[in-house]
């Protein structure tokens, strides 16, 4: 099986760890991961005033792009563009008006009507792939070990992009974990904002709020909190120290991709680094459970 | 909350508020549920609820001076949950935008240390330049 793949700017870089695990896991999934030959950064978040259409641009593109390359289905990792271009393919199908100005703008390429289907990963393993089958290709269940599904906000909100058909009570994280071997824990702030770009402007307040949901998951006793959001995971991983110094009660907590999770229950666990990208807690963890080699 | 005026409202900008959002502001009730779960609520001087009120009444300067737009992180947490139907995340961009594009920015790229950019994923970085920067 193959699978259209639009990585998004974060995914080559600062969470390789979250690609790399993917393109492995789906390997052994006996999925063929295909990368659109060409892609721009999708925005990062979604336009929300009516009268700005130029922003709506650049995730128009890259599905045109994913049409071309013959695709009625193309998947993103990342959260935020799971969400930015998922909102620009409903606006391309419900709003004609505008379907038809976006339409003339791009000189270039083809016309586009909202034909592919955007999916995050977590739906194609849900919907494709299937639970059962992702269990029977589990060589190392991540037994014993207690994780939090954090969603933030953009996989599940508005509703009309919700990943799960209930995004006030989700469960498709739940239902990826226990297929692992692993054991979801449920917490109060699974569907929490992380604080988000509110760390450039009012640091003090995006500390707060991820100190909190830190504070939360310890509560709740869990090993460690599974995400898929890279800017989820800088807030509340990648983070900590700086959140320690604002509150030094707070406990280091083990940070995971989801994909990293699934990789390393799938026997390819080496291909799920570079470990680099996660905090010391989730480095410590994965060494003393012998989870990767770090 | 400041008194609410007693002079001639800010008709023009509020008609702006609704032309870019697409929202109509007087459709909220005051029921507060956006406060009740808005993540940022309790470092903002004007809360959601107060926000829709001000704007109900003309008063988008006093709400744009104030920290509440900028503390605004679109989780949409509000809009999934408010009754009427109401989509605060619109109004907020909305009522920034109305900074943003008289050219005021509100964070200084420049300004971020050189550790944060080297640190932060990309995501973080177009986000906030999107959502802060004119």
């Amino acid at each position: 099986m193959k699978i259209a793949y639009y990585p998004g700017c974060t995914l080559k870089t600062k969470a390789k760890n979250l690609e790399n695990a993917a393109i492995a896991a789906l390997g052994k999934l006996g999925v063929e991961v295909e990368e659109l030959e060409r892609w721009n950064c999708c925005g990062a978040v979604y336009s929300l005033a009516d009268d700005d259409l130029i922003h709506q641009v650049a995730p128009v593109r890259v599905l045109i792009r994913a049409k071309d390359s013959g695709a009625n289905k193309v998947m993103t990792l990342c959260s935020q563009c799971y969400n930015t271009l998922a909102r620009a393919n409903r606006l391309v199908k419900e709003d004609e008006e505008k379907r038809k100005t976006l339409n003339l703008f791009m000189d270039e390429e083809s016309g586009y009507n909202g034909e592919v289907e955007v999916v995050h990963m977590l739906q194609f393993l849900r919907d494709t792939i299937g639970w059962d089958e992702v269990k029977k290709k589990v060589v190392k269940p991540l037994a014993g070990l207690k994780v939090a599904p954090f969603y933030g906000c953009t996989l599940l909100r508005p509703t009309e992009v919700s990943i799960d058909e209930q995004p006030f009570a989700p469960k498709v994280m739940n239902e990826f974990l226990t297929a692992l071997g692993a054991t979801p824990v449920q917490f109060g702030s699974t569907t929490d904002c992380c604080g988000a770009y509110e760390v450039l402007v009012n640091p003090d307040a995006a500390v707060r709020q991820s100190a909190d949901i830190l504070v939360k998951a310890k509560a709740a006793g869990v090993d460690a909190i599974a995400l898929s959001c890279p800017l989820c995971e800088y807030n509340l991983g990648r983070r900590q120290p700086s959140i320690k110094l604002a509150r030094p009660e707070i406990e280091e907590m083990p940070v995971y991709y989801f994909s990293q999770l699934l990789a390393m229950a799938l026997g390819v666990a080496e291909q799920s680094g570079p470990f680099e990208l996660n905090n010391l807690a989730t480095r410590a963890q994965i060494k003393e459970r012998k989870l990767a080699t770090v | 909350m400041p008194n609410i005026p007693t002079g001639a409202l800010s008709s023009s900008l509020l008609a702006k508020v609704a032309e870019i959002s697409g929202q109509n502001v007087s459709k909220c009730m005051q029921c507060g549920t956006c406060t009740s779960v808005c993540p940022m609520a309790c470092d903002m001087e004007i809360t959601t609820r107060k926000a829709m009120l001000m704007l109900q009444h003309g008063m988008v300067d006093e709400l744009l001076a104030s920290k509440t737009p900028w503390l605004c992180a679109s989780c949409h947490s509000c809009q999934v949950r408010c009754p009427r139907g109401l989509e605060l995340t619109r109004i907020m961009e909305a009522v920034r935008l109305l900074a943003l594009r008289k050219n005021i920015d509100k964070i200084n790229p420049r300004e971020i240390v050189r550790e944060d950019v080297i640190d932060m994923p990309q995501i973080a970085l177009v986000a906030g330049f999107r959502k802060l920067t004119a």
